[in-house]
């Protein structure tokens, strides 16, 4: 299996820790000027999200976690696990709910999206920064308003909830920021 | 140019040529390296501009040289290049120097962080007839020279540890160190240590980032499993070194000694130094016997201190990282 030094740890290298597929988020080199040197990280956990520090002794070794990010097609959700297509190779695979997360609710058929590959199965899914979505309810909207101050709840057809300014009406399209699940705009077909 | 032949030729990105620190920065830190120069002068204490090449590398079981090869008389030479001044600068003591300064470029593998630079200013000092509080004394009097900072505080190896960690240094098994660790959420990944990298640990980690708030801070009475190259004496029930180190902000800026100066203690140093790099399957490398034969020749009483100058110029400046007091980083 293949292992890195913690020379060449760096932001964004995956590593196995406790049986768990790891991606280092911040990383620093602490030496006193006499004496032992140690390489602390702080380490998100791939399959939790959850981010804990850990120190090594500078020189050890850490397994690599084989884990690979992979550009994929939404297809559908039959029920219990969501299924992405690779492009490439129109290779499909399942996620199952721990997987997908909180990402379900941006999830539109078609949609491109970053699929986390641990050994071949998928352990997280990213969405697109920006996605495209129809309002399936929301109150009637306020003609002549465009200011948007105010606003009031929307939900969009892959069932999230997101304030929308108070002109918008039902079966419009908007754009959505998945990071913030703030509203962006109006969007055209 | 035809559009169709604009798309062969690759593209390049212009090289970044541009330093890492303005203009201005750079003329502060010009001042800065004059205001050193300035605080020795009128101490009359000398400055020396020792080689950078050396023979020997460092025995040090935790530093790494450099190395490089000369070519002279159809013979390829390896040198290293100097982690530190301290063995030119103490063969020059023995010759009857005085007290002396160096301001110099010193080079340590894989060693890079915030905090740390592969190469940096070292500013090293050596005061015949000083002891380690005499010296302390003086490098606070730098301190607030270069920093404007308040007359530091004094506080034993031995206290830091209680104080801030709840355990003694000189007693704790390692078993006890591993649970303080443990107990004050440091979670290590290599279980393996002996008691003096435990001890780094739980500085490095717990106690570093708490010193030196408000007013900088000298530890000193270290114990003698780290003295290096300080002189020992019994204190109370311990033994310990007569060295100190500076903290100020959570950083350490400086690392001295009542310099030891008996040869056959030294010798006996190194030793131990090359058998730990044996153990940890280190490179290892032959002591330094022209360091060794200077003082055996007589090195006079005195007290030596190494500072990291781009550490202090971080401060003065409130940098975030060590290269951003730099003209360029390393090879960029």
């Amino acid at each position: 299996m293949a292992s890195y030094s913690t020379n060449e740890f760096k932001n964004g290298l995956k590593l196995m820790i406790d049986g768990d597929p790891y991606s280092i988020v911040e990383c620093d080199f602490v030496k006193p000027g006499k004496g032992q040197a140690f390489t602390r990280v702080k380490i998100r956990n791939l399959k939790s999200g959850r981010v804990v520090e850990r120190t090594y002794k500078s020189g050890d070794s850490v397994e690599a976690a084989d884990v690979m990010d992979t550009e994929m097609q939404y297809l559908y959700n039959d029920g219990e696990m969501w299924h992405f297509m690779d492009p490439n190779s129109y290779e499909q695979i399942a996620a199952d709910a721990t997987a997908i997360g909180d990402s379900k609710q941006w999830l539109k058929e078609q949609d491109m999206v970053e699929v986390t590959l641990w050994n071949g199965s998928p352990i997280a899914v990213v969405p697109p920064n920006f996605v495209v979505l129809a309002v399936t309810d929301t109150d009637p909207g306020v003609r002549g308003d465009t200011s948007g101050g105010g606003g009031k709840p929307a939900t969009l057809e892959t069932g999230a909830v997101v304030r929308v300014p108070l002109f918008i009406d039902i079966g419009e399209l908007v754009k959505v920021d998945t990071r913030s699940g703030e509203y962006v705009g109006r969007a055209k077909d | 140019m035809p559009a169709r032949f604009s798309r062969l030729i690759p593209e390049v990105s212009e090289p970044d040529w541009k330093p890492s620190a303005s203009p201005e920065l750079l003329a502060k830190r010009a001042k800065f390296l004059r205001a050193i120069r300035e605080f020795f002068y009128t101490r009359d204490v000398m400055e020396v501009d020792t080689p950078v090449l050396t023979h020997a590398a460092v025995t040090d079981p935790h530093i790494e040289s450099l190395q490089t090869q000369i070519n002279s008389g159809g013979k390829s030479e390896q040198f290293y290049l100097n982690t530190s001044p301290e063995f030119y600068m103490k063969r020059l003591l023995a010759a009857g120097s005085g007290s002396i300064y160096q301001l110099g470029k010193v080079f340590r593998n894989d060693e890079q962080g915030k905090l740390h630079s592969p190469e940096f200013t070292m500013l090293e000092w050596y005061r015949v007839g000083f002891d380690h509080h005499a010296l302390m004394s003086e490098v606070d009097q730098l301190m607030q020279f270069l920093l404007h900072t308040e007359t530091a505080d004094r506080m034993r190896f031995l206290d830091v540890f209680e104080q801030f960690a709840q355990v003694n240094p000189f007693t704790a098994t390692v078993s006890q160190l591993q649970a303080c660790a443990k107990l004050n959420g440091i979670d290590l990944s290599s279980p393996d240590m002996e008691k003096d990298d435990w001890l780094a640990l739980i500085l490095t980690h717990l106690i570093e980032p708490q010193l030196g708030q408000d007013r900088p801070v000298f530890i000193y009475d270290f114990p003698a499993s780290q003295a290096a190259l300080a002189r020992l004496h019994q204190q109370d029930t311990y033994i310990t070194a007569e060295r100190f180190e500076l903290y100020y902000r959570g950083i350490e800026l400086a690392n001295g000694y009542h310099e030891l100066s008996d040869s056959t203690e030294q010798r006996k140093r190194f030793e131990q130094d090359i058998q730990k790099r044996s153990d940890a399957g280190k490179p290892i490398y032959a002591c330094d016997e022209t360091v060794l034969a200077a003082l055996a020749a007589g090195l006079p009483d005195c007290a030596g201190v190494a500072a990291g100058v781009d550490r202090l110029f971080m401060l003065s400046e409130k940098l975030e990282h060590i290269q951003q007091g730099q003209s360029f980083i390393s090879g960029s």
